[in-house]
């Protein structure tokens, strides 16, 4: 297939939605920061935790994939999230995804390792500012209070009424990824934006 | 909500996990060797037991891992988790319950120490006077004190209550507003319409239920707990209200919220917990349904400075939360509790719009303390339902709280020393009370006082009856058990005190057990699993000191137990209380026939309950039922321990062996759009779509819910009816070009040096011949044999592969993989990952579909021996990269072109464009279903409902001879799989063509229905007009169908019995001609 360079004809699940995320970020002044982060790589990796393929891939990728589950690993610009026991999801910047894939299958070689491009998959949005934490509680049981969901950790888990992955971003300011099938993607933007009215100044 | 602990995400709630059945229940080695017996057994036989079951489950909405869990079906406790393969754990203990009371040694270095017994008052204190007459609160409000209370004096409201404007303030409840302005009546009764006035001040109002007519309608609300607001418009109810006929335009949303501890109550014993854990850094949420924080304080009037420096302690620290005007309704699994804000109801009308009504808090507590009080409680005397009958504290609480005086002239009734108390406080403010009548022979200490400050005390007495049309005039008063030696007193107010009931109802959800305490004669907490303790006047400790330090102490234990460190919270010296056993009283005789009343809300009285047991009844759940006592949003507040009371009475048996009836959430009534919040309009269900949406609905497409997703169901033009669309949509994929969009359909991407042989073991056709660059279409299985899903399986390279499913079943699907790779093979190296949205499919369907695709994909070499049936190339489509299969569900030339649904968009409108000469047509699924029926192409799901093997479906061709063995396979030996009259898939001809056969029509052999039963052969299973066919024609299961080909049978429609001829299901292009252009 071709490469996956982006042009003028790529469109984002959200595209429609942009503006309306812009205009909840304005009326929210700074409590609320709504965005999609469109057409980021996403790379499914399975591979034996154990196996030599796990080093391999490290070593390849410059990024320990991480053990410990519901939690990621960043270095380079690429984010390692970890999806089960030998299940993880790569995310960096938009249209390395076939960069990956390769140099994985390639560090693997013979070892049983599956690489799935799944960038187009889900899509992410953005939601930082000081009542992010507030504004995802409303839709999700997980406790995200940042002694227990702090940087460094990420969860598969309902947001509203989709399932969602949740990323907690670098700084505790800069808020949170949100990761959601393409097509739950106008849903969870409503739903979100519908909860957000809350702390628009009126 | 249970916690179910993922041995790999640890806690979640049990919403993102998936049952599995019994765990350790093994596929057969070699199910061939099976009898059918054994088979069966294997196939629908799982032990059921009491107690500890190991049972597989899936964290589907997690890190989707099968495990195991060891789960007590008893009490669903999940005594012990582990992954799949390991061991089952040796014996697992489940949790012993703990008692909810602290024991004593606990208790004994918080007791406070006592300071000296409090004089007692010397005579009443000055009276706050009611004023009347000239000056201005009092014209307007004749029955407001000038000072005392919690309102606000300087912001007067207006309100209307059954069409008369009345004053009240800021800081009112409705029902205190009401009584300022000497209005007691607030409804009439529900079964027998007598007059019935507020009889509390809180939740547990029985009568004072009425309907707001604005801003927004609402029904049953208690006036007691309706904070009032300028612009209420409120209405009297007999008993019934109405629910609005608009939609409600107020917004409604939730909140989880995890904390360390929760304490529910902010009276006396719950702040003390509170204040005991503040500054610990442990995360505490305290909720209280008042506005103010203060409890039982609050009625009092006691001890309000202590109540504003812990509130302010706890509004400053950092980790703990102040829920104000939050009611916690229910107390659930795993400490779940479940609690309704109020956040702007008091606001009335000028409640902002972006701000929700109401909320609902879904609070996960580590650990709980319920400090939520005690309810007083009443007795069943002669005519005790006359406005002007209250309980005593609430008249004290409207004193204190409101500055009203719920009357002028009162009489008290009461079996314990707090009536007393009431009264003298009552007193002081300016009541005149006549008597109080104790039906204790020897009332102690409190009477004494009551005596000094010139009350009469009626030792040994009760009241008899009462008089009032309909306001209470005057009361009669009787030796206890005698009717000599009457006494009429007149009183337009009536307090009551039978003692109080502690607000057990939480504990009792949680799965707490209660019991009968003899010295306070009612049921109090007793042991519960969960991690709750109760303190205060729900534990039945109604002396304020104990209730404190009780409080700090549960408090301090519950954060230690989560590791943080307590301080001991500054508790307010509470002067030592004399103490007169109160007397256990349920029913007082009374003038004969006259009604003596245990449920006021729902009109049962003692003669009510004596007909239930005269009937038989035995438990007080049969009473409730058969009386209705208890029921309603009293919910047994203030009927419960009475009814259970009066029951044990005439049954002669002791109260504490009959109990109570069972205490369900929710607490107080919650609206139901409260508990729909946000889910609600377009927000109620997830609504799935395709990169290609809003082009759809730009062309006038109608849509089809197929699961969550929005399908495009035909494109109207003109005005067309479905039935035109569908025939010129159908007649442009057979006879030009026509396209659809077919993102929907499942897809997962499966990788391994075992992929094939895990597709061998799941698909009842073999996968592992198939070559690279071909396609296969497969059916997939349950163990049963009965066909579960169906699609097209790609080999990518010969380690990979892509799956497609069906629409509605992708995740099942997935789910189906993962259950074997993960339980049944973890030997197969082998990994399954969902790409449904990672490729847009544009289905381009007709004989003019190559023409169209050669002129968009120039690379593409397009002809038939190039590009043979059910084969797949990669290549560039309109500039964008594709995978192209030449895959047909419709019997004409067709192709799936895959691409990326960034770009879908670009490929949709670039086919649009060059197929525009040959008229391409957008056709949905109408459309869709019509041309697959008339090849005879089942969709599963419609055409079969797991009742329906492969070989039924006329399939055999797709169910392999020579593998050993696939999921399914020793099914198909079974007796009932090879019956020959199973129903088979067939195709129906109605005998006049243009007769339309609904589906689901039955069909019988006969032209006249002979008497019933009447025996059927089948029924429709899709029914459609053909194009191509000039027709109409259905599908359907018939018994033994493929053996009655040219049969006629009947189909009744109506009251016809319609004559339809069996066919073949493949009524189009039986040849196949068509498939290749």
């Amino acid at each position: 297939m071709a490469d996956t360079a982006l042009t003028a004809q790529h469109r984002s699940p959200l595209a429609d939605a942009t503006d309306r995320l812009a205009a909840a970020t304005r009326s929210c002044a700074g409590a609320l920061r709504l965005a999609e982060l469109p057409f980021l790589a996403q790379v499914n990796v399975r591979l034996d935790a154990k196996g030599a393929a796990a080093d391999a891939v490290g070593l390849a990728l410059d990024l320990a994939l991480p053990l410990e589950p519901n939690t990621v690993v960043r270095a380079g610009g690429l984010t390692a999230l970890w999806l089960g026991p030998d299940e993880w999801l790569l995310v960096g910047r938009p249209g390395i995804q076939r960069d990956l894939e390769s140099r994985i299958r390639s560090a693997a070689a013979d070892e049983p390792v599956s690489v799935t491009d799944v960038s187009a998959q889900r899509t992410t949005l953005l939601v930082s500012g000081p009542r992010a934490r507030d504004l995802l509680a409303h839709g999700c049981p997980l406790d995200l209070h940042p002694r227990v969901f702090g940087p460094g950790r990420c969860a598969q888990t309902t947001l509203g009424r989709a399932q969602a992955v949740l990323v907690s971003r670098d700084e505790p300011r800069a808020g949170f990824w949100v990761l959601v099938r393409s097509s739950f993607a106008g849903y969870l933007t409503d739903w979100l934006l519908d909860a957000a009215t809350e702390y628009a100044w009126s | 909500m249970l916690l179910i602990p993922c041995p790999w995400c640890g806690p979640r709630d049990e919403a993102e996990f998936h049952y599995g059945g019994q765990a350790h229940v093994p596929y057969p080695e070699d199910p061939a060797a099976l009898t059918d017996e054994e088979w069966a057994r294997y196939l629908f036989f799982r032990d059921n037991p009491k107690g500890p079951f190991a049972e597989r489950w899936s964290h589907a909405a997690g890190c989707r891992r099968w495990f195991n869990a060891v789960r007590d079906t008893a009490t669903n406790e999940i005594l012990a988790v582990y992954r799949a393969g390991e061991q089952r754990p040796a014996a697992v203990e489940p949790r012993t319950p703990q008692s909810a009371r602290p024991t004593l040694a606990d208790m004994a270095p918080e007791e406070p120490q006592a300071g000296p017994a409090a004089e007692p008052p010397a005579g009443v204190q000055k009276a706050d006077p009611l004023v009347s007459g000239a000056s201005g609160v009092g014209e307007d409000q004749p029955f407001r004190l000038p000072t005392r209370g919690r309102i606000h004096r300087d912001a007067p409201l207006t309100f209307t209550f059954d069409g008369t404007e009345y004053q009240g303030y800021r800081g009112d409840t409705l029902a205190s507003a009401l009584l300022a302005n000497g209005v007691i009546q607030a409804g009439t009764s529900t079964k027998l319409g007598r007059p019935r006035g507020i009889f509390s001040a809180g939740v547990e109002e029985p009568n004072a239920v009425v309907q707001i007519e604005a801003p927004f309608p609402e029904p049953m609300l208690p006036a007691t707990t309706v904070e009032l607001y300028d612009g209420l418009v409120a209405t009297s109810l007999p008993g019934q209200g109405r629910l609005a006929t608009a939609p409600d335009p107020a917004r409604y949303d939730a909140v989880h919220a995890h904390c360390d501890l929760l304490v529910v109550g902010a009276g006396p014993a719950g702040l003390a917990a509170a204040a005991a854990a503040a500054r610990s850094g442990a995360r505490v949420i305290l909720a209280d349904d008042q506005p103010e924080p203060g409890g039982s304080l609050l009625g009092t009037a006691e001890h309000l400075d202590w109540v504003d420096e812990v509130a302010g302690l706890l509004d400053t620290a950092p980790d703990v939360r102040v829920l104000r005007r939050t009611t916690v309704f229910g107390h659930y699994d795993d400490n779940h509790l479940l609690a309704v804000e109020r956040r702007t109801n008091h606001l009335g009308a000028q409640a902002p719009d972006n701000v929700s009504r109401e909320r609902v808090w879904r609070i996960r507590a580590r650990r709980v303390v319920l400090a939520t009080g005690a309810h007083e409680r009443s007795l069943a005397f002669a005519d005790n339902d006359r406005p002007g009958v209250m309980l005593a504290a609430s008249a004290r609480a409207y004193a204190n709280r409101h500055g009203v005086l719920p009357g002028r002239h009162a009489v008290v009734f009461t079996t314990n020393d707090s009536a007393y108390a009431a009264a003298l406080d009552l007193t002081a403010a300016g009541l005149d009370i006549t008597a109080i009548v104790d039906t204790r022979s020897e009332p102690g200490e409190w009477a004494e006082r009551a005596r000094a400050a010139g009350i009469e005390v009626l030792a040994g007495h009760a009241v008899t009856g009462t008089e009032g049309a309909p306001r209470l005039t005057a009361v009669t008063v009787a030796p206890y058990g005698q009717s000599t030696g009457q006494r009429e007193f007149s009183a337009d107010l009536l307090l009551v005190s039978g003692g109080w009931n502690p607000v057990a109802h939480l504990f009792s959800q949680a799965g707490g057990k209660l019991r009968y305490d003899e010295a306070l004669g009612s049921f109090v907490p007793d042991a519960c699993r969960q991690a709750v303790e109760v303190v205060g006047g729900a534990d039945g400790v109604l002396d304020l000191a104990r209730a404190l330090a009780q409080g700090a102490a549960a408090g301090r234990r519950a954060i230690e137990a989560e590791g943080y460190t307590s301080e001991t919270p500054r508790l307010p010296q509470v002067a030592a209380q004399p103490q007169t056993p109160a007397m256990q009283v349920f029913t007082v005789p009374g003038r004969d026939g006259a009604p003596r009343f245990v449920d006021l809300q729902r009109d049962v009285t003692v003669d009510d309950l004596a007909r239930a047991t005269g009937a038989g009844m035995r438990s007080v759940e049969h009473t409730k039922r058969y009386t209705t006592a208890g029921t309603a949003n009293d919910q047994g507040k203030t009927s419960g321990v009475l009814a259970s009371g009066v029951v044990a009475e005439l049954l002669g048996v002791d109260v504490s062996a009959l109990g109570t009836t069972t205490f369900r959430p929710p607490y107080t009534p919650v609206s139901f759009a409260t508990l729909a919040g946000r889910d609600r309009g377009t927000l109620h269900d997830p609504v799935r779509t395709t990169a290609l949406h809003e082009w759809h609905v730009a062309h006038g497409a109608l849509f089809e819910n197929v699961g969550q997703w929005k399908r495009p169901w035909y494109y109207p033009q003109n005005g067309e009816d479905m039935e035109a669309a569908v025939l010129r949509e159908c007649a442009a994929a057979r006879e030009g070009v026509a396209f659809m969009d077919a993102s929907t359909l499942g897809k997962i991407d499966v990788q391994g040096p075992d992929a094939a042989a895990f597709l061998d073991r799941l698909y009842t056709n073999m996968m592992s011949t198939l070559k690279v660059g071909m396609i296969r279409y497969g059916v997939m299985c349950r163990l049963d044999g009965m066909v579960f899903d169906d699609g097209t399986v790609i080999r990518l390279a010969p380690d990979r592969f892509l799956v497609t499913t069906t629409t509605g079943n992708a995740a099942a699907v997935l789910d189906w993989m993962e259950e074997w790779l993960q339980t049944e093979w973890p030997e197969l190296r082998v990994h399954c990952t969902s790409v449904t949205e990672q490729w847009a499919t544009v289905a381009l369907v007709g004989p003019r579909s190559r023409e169209v695709l050669g002129a968009l994909a120039p690379q593409l070499a397009v002809e038939n021996e190039d590009f043979p049936f059910m084969a797949w190339r990669e290549t560039t489509v309109a500039g964008v990269a594709a995978r192209v299969c030449r895959i047909s569900f419709s019997g004409e030339l067709a192709y799936e072109i895959n691409v990326s649904p960034w770009e879908a968009r670009a490929l949709w409108e670039a086919l649009y464009e060059a197929g525009a000469q040959y008229g391409i047509t957008p056709y949905g699924t109408e459309t869709m279903h019509v041309l697959r029926a008339e090849k005879g192409y089942p969709i599963i799901g419609q055409d079969t409902d797991g009742t329906v093997t492969p070989q039924d479906l006329g399939m055999s061709w797709a169910v392999s001879k020579k593998k050993p063995d696939f999921i399914g396979k020793r099914s198909y030996a079974r007796a009932d799989t090879v019956r020959p009259d199973r129903k088979h898939l067939v195709g129906l001809l109605p005998e006049d063509p243009a007769a339309f056969l609904p589906e689901g029509t039955h069909l019988v052999a006969d032209s006249e229905l002979p008497a019933p039963p009447v025996p059927m052969l089948g029924h429709v299973t899709s029914s459609y007009r053909s194009a191509a066919l000039g027709r109409t024609f259905a599908l359907a299961l018939i018994k033994g169908g493929r053996d009655r080909i040219g049969e006629r049978l009947y189909a009744p429609v109506g009251d016809r019995l319609l004559p339809v001829t069996v066919a073949s299901p493949v009524l189009y292009d039986p040849e196949g001609a068509r498939r290749d252009g």
